[in-house]
C-alpha cells in the first residue's frame, strides 16, 4: 500500500513539476513564440483543471459500470446524449424543471432495466470484448433513439446555474462560477459514491460481481437486481454529466462524443477506481489545457485532439493498470 | 451426403496439411473464386461493381488486418483508420515523389510503411493488456489523423487537405486509377490483390508464427513460460496487421475513392472494422469476409428499405433510424450468435455432413 503511495505521489507530483517546467523553460527559451507569464499559467491551468472534472463526470458513468459488472460501457456517452435530450425535451414540452430531472431518472432507471432485459441478461459469462461490442451496439442504437425522439438541433439547457466569472487577485486570475459549482457537484458525487460501494451491502455486492459473475451468483447475490442497481446509477451520473455538459455546450450529439474524451482520463486513473477518476480527469484537463496553450503554438496547435491520450500513453508504460486501478495479478 | 470426408484418403503429409483438405471445400472455393472474377464482372453493372463490391473487398481487406491482431494475437486495438490514413498518405507521397513507379510496388512499399509506423504504437502492447491497450491504441488513431491534417508535407500542400491518385496503369494501358479507370479494372485489380493477400494470411496463420499468435492470445503467461518471445511475437502481429490496413487504405484512397481526406479514415472506421470482426468472427479470414460483407451490405439496405415499402420519412429521421436498426441487429447478432458468422458457417457445415441422415 505504502509503495502505491508514493508512486502515485511521485507521478502526481512529477506531471506537475513537468506541466511547470516545460512551459517555463519553453517561454524563456522562444518568447517570441509560447507567451509565458506566472498568472497567465495558472489562469490556464485551473481552467484545465475545472474542464477536468467535467471529463471526470463522464469517466466516473464507465469506472462503475466496469468496477460492478467487467463491462467497458461504451454506451456512457450515448447516455449522456440521451439523458440531456430527454430532459431538454421535457423542459421544452413545459415540465418544471424539478419534475423534468425526476422523470428524465425514471426515465434512465427505465433504460436500465431495459438493457439488463434485452441486452446483458443473455450475454452472461461472454468474453468481455463481446459485452464491449454490445454496448458499442446499445450506444448506436440510443443515439439513434434520442435524435428519433427528440430531433437533432441544438438546444439550449437553462438551469439558471449561475455564469458569471469570479475574479480574485485583482481581476488577475478569472474562473468561471459555473466551473466551481461543477467541481462541487462532481466532488460531491464522488464522495458518496465512493463511500456507497465501501460501506453499504449493496455496494459490496457490487464489488463482488466484479470479482466474478458465477461465484457472486453461486453465494445468492441476484446479479439481475445488481445490474440494473448499477446502471440506474449510471444513469444519474449520466444524467448529472448530461445537465453540466449540456448547459455548457447546448444539447446536441457531439456530447455523445465527450465519452472519447473520458478515456484517457480512465486509463490515468484506472478502471475500477472512483476517486481515480477525478484525479485523472484533473491530471488530463490541466495537462490539456497547458499543453495546448503554451505546445501548442510549436507544433502548430489542435493538439488537444490527442494530447490526453499520448499523456495516458506514458502513464501507462509507468503504470499499466492506472494511478489507482488494481493490481493485476495473473496465473497460468 | 454430399459434403463428407469419408472415403479421402490422404497418401502424403502434404494432401494431409493442404489448406482445404476436403474435396468438396476446394470445389467450392474454386467455384466461389470463378463466379467472382468471371460473372461478377460480366453480370454486375458498374454501380454494383465500383460502389459495392469495391468498398466491400477494401474493408473486408482491411477487417483481415484486424483479425490478425484482435483475433489471432488477442490484443484489441482502436486504431485501425489511424494505420489505414497512414496507407493511403504514403501510397500517395511515394506516387507523387516517384511517378514512374509501378502501382503494385507503391501498394506494398506503403503497405511496409504502415508496418513500420504499427511497430511503433505496438510497443506498448508488451505493458499493457486488454481495454487499457484499445485506449492506447486510440494514442495512434488521433495522433496520426492529427499529423495529415497538420503538416502540408502529407498532403504536398493542397490547400483543402484532399490527396487525389494520380492516373496509374497495371500494365499496358490498363488504367485502375484515375478517371481513365473501368470499374471492372478496378474490381478484378482489387479482388486479385485481396484473394492473394488472403492466401498468404491463410497460410500464415497456420504457421508457426500464427500458432505463436494463438498462443499469446490464449493466455500469455503461459506462452511466455513455453518459450514464445512476447516482444517480437507481439510486434510481428502489429507489423502484419498494419501492412494490410495500410494496403487497404492505399486501394481505399486510389482506387475506391480516388482522392480522400484524413476525415474518411477517423475513429468511426476504426469501428466499423471492428464490427466486421466481431459479427465475422474473430479468429477467422473466412469470419472478415462475412463481416465486412454484413457491415457495408446493411446500411446500403437499410437507407433503401423505406423506399420498397413505399414510406417516406425525412432524410435526418431515416439516418437515426438507420443508426437504432444497426445498433439492435449488432446487439442480436451477438446474443444469437457472439462466435460471429463464421461460426454460423461453421455449424452448418457440420449439419451438412450428417445430411440427410443425422443420428
Amino acid at each position: 500500500m505504502q509503495r502505491i503511495e508514493r508512486t502515485v505521489l511521485y507521478t502526481i507530483g512529477g506531471s506537475a513539476i513537468l506541466m511547470v517546467l516545460v512551459p517555463w523553460l519553453l517561454g524563456k527559451v522562444a518568447p517570441d513564440q509560447v507567451f509565458f507569464e506566472w498568472p497567465y499559467f495558472f489562469e490556464v491551468a485551473i481552467g484545465g483543471l475545472l474542464s477536468g472534472v467535467m471529463y471526470s463526470l463522464v469517466a466516473l458513468g464507465f469506472v462503475l459500470i466496469f468496477k460492478a459488472s467487467g463491462v467497458f460501457n461504451f454506451a456512457q456517452g450515448a447516455m449522456v446524449l440521451f439523458a440531456a435530450l430527454t430532459l431538454v425535451g421535457l423542459i421544452d414540452l413545459g415540465v418544471p424543471a424539478w419534475a423534468a430531472i425526476l422523470l428524465t431518472l425514471g426515465v434512465m432507471v427505465l433504460l436500465a432495466i431495459a438493457i439488463e432485459r434485452v441486452v446483458l441478461s443473455h450475454l452472461v459469462n461472454q468474453e468481455h470484448i463481446i459485452l464491449f461490442m454490445a454496448t458499442i451496439g446499445i450506444a448506436y442504437f440510443l443515439d439513434g433513439f434520442g435524435q428519433t425522439l427528440w430531433g437533432s438541433d441544438v438546444r439550449r439547457l437553462d438551469l439558471g446555474l449561475p455564469n458569471q466569472p469570479l475574479k480574485f487577485f485583482d481581476g488577475a486570475l478569472m474562473v468561471n462560477e459555473f466551473d466551481l459549482i461543477a467541481a462541487l457537484i462532481a466532488g460531491v458525487l464522488v464522495v458518496s459514491l465512493a463511500l456507497f460501494f465501501q460501506y453499504t451491502r449493496i455496494g459490496r455486492a457490487l464489488r463482488a460481481v466484479a470479482d466474478d459473475h458465477q461465484a457472486a451468483m453461486s453465494v445468492g447475490i441476484p446479479l439481475k437486481h445488481i445490474w440494473v442497481i448499477v446502471w440506474s446509477v449510471a444513469g444519474l451520473v449520466a444524467l448529472v454529466a448530461g445537465i453540466m455538459w449540456g448547459s455548457k455546450l447546448g444539447v446536441q450529439f457531439s456530447l455523445s462524443l465527450i465519452a472519447l474524451k473520458a478515456l484517457p482520463v480512465l486509463i490515468i486513473g484506472g478502471f475500477t477506481s472512483i476517486p481515480g477518476a477525478i484525479i485523472g480527469g484533473l491530471i488530463i484537463g490541466a495537462g490539456e489545457n497547458v499543453a495546448e496553450v503554451f505546445i501548442g503554438p510549436l507544433l502548430g496547435g489542435g493538439i488537444t485532439d490527442w494530447f490526453a491520450y499520448m499523456l495516458a500513453l506514458v502513464f501507462l508504460v509507468f503504470r499499466p493498470q492506472g494511478l489507482f486501478g488494481e493490481k493485476i495479478i495473473e496465473r497460468v | 451426403m454430399i459434403y463428407r470426408e469419408a472415403g479421402e484418403f490422404k497418401s502424403t503429409y502434404q494432401a494431409d496439411q493442404a489448406i482445404f483438405p476436403i474435396r468438396q471445400d476446394r470445389w467450392f472455393i474454386l467455384a466461389i473464386l470463378a463466379i467472382a472474377f468471371i460473372a461478377v464482372p460480366l453480370l454486375g453493372s458498374d454501380y454494383w461493381l465500383g460502389t459495392i463490391m469495391l468498398p466491400f473487398l477494401i474493408l473486408a481487406l482491411a477487417a483481415l488486418g484486424l483479425n490478425v491482431l484482435t483475433g489471432y494475437a488477442g490484443l484489441l486495438s482502436l486504431g485501425t483508420g489511424g494505420f489505414m490514413a497512414t496507407g493511403a498518405f504514403a501510397a500517395y507521397k511515394l506516387a507523387t515523389m516517384f511517378p514512374g513507379l509501378h502501382i503494385l510496388a507503391v501498394l506494398i512499399m506503403s503497405g511496409l510503411i504502415t508496418a513500420g509506423v504499427g511497430i511503433l504504437f505496438g510497443i506498448p502492447s508488451l505493458r499493457i493488456k486488454g481495454f487499457y491497450l484499445a485506449v492506447a491504441t486510440l494514442a495512434s488513431q488521433f495522433f496520426l489523423i492529427w499529423m495529415f491534417n497538420k503538416f502540408g508535407w502529407f498532403t504536398n500542400y493542397s490547400s483543402s487537405g484532399v490527396i487525389s491518385a494520380p492516373p496509374m496503369t497495371v500494365f499496358g494501358d490498363v488504367f485502375v486509377t484515375g478517371p481513365q479507370a473501368s470499374a471492372t479494372a478496378k474490381y478484378l485489380f482489387v479482388l486479385s490483390m485481396v484473394v492473394i493477400i488472403a492466401l498468404m494470411i491463410k497460410n500464415l496463420v497456420r504457421s508457426n508464427m500464427g500458432r505463436e499468435w494463438m498462443a499469446i492470445r490464449d493466455m500469455d503467461i503461459a506462452a511466455e513460460i513455453i518459450g514464445i518471445k512476447m516482444l517480437s511475437t507481439k510486434l510481428k502481429a502489429f507489423a502484419v496487421s498494419s501492412f494490410l490496413c495500410g494496403i487497404a487504405g492505399a486501394l481505399w484512397a486510389f482506387i475506391y475513392t480516388g482522392s480522400v481526406e484524413p476525415a474518411a479514415f477517423d475513429i468511426n472506421r476504426s469501428f466499423q472494422i471492428l464490427f466486421m470482426v466481431i459479427i465475422g468472427g474473430l479468429g477467422s479470414i473466412l469470419g472478415s469476409f462475412l463481416g465486412a460483407a454484413f457491415i457495408t451490405l446493411l446500411p446500403i439496405f437499410l437507407s433503401n428499405a423505406p423506399h420498397w415499402f413505399g414510406m417516406n420519412i425525412p432524410v435526418d429521421m431515416i439516418s437515426h433510424i438507420e443508426s437504432m436498426v444497426f445498433g439492435a441487429l449488432i446487439i442480436f447478432f451477438l446474443i444469437v450468435e457472439p462466435h460471429g458468422l463464421a461460426r454460423l458457417w461453421q455449424i452448418a457445415k457440420e449439419k451438412l455432413r450428417l445430411w440427410p441422415f443425422p443420428y
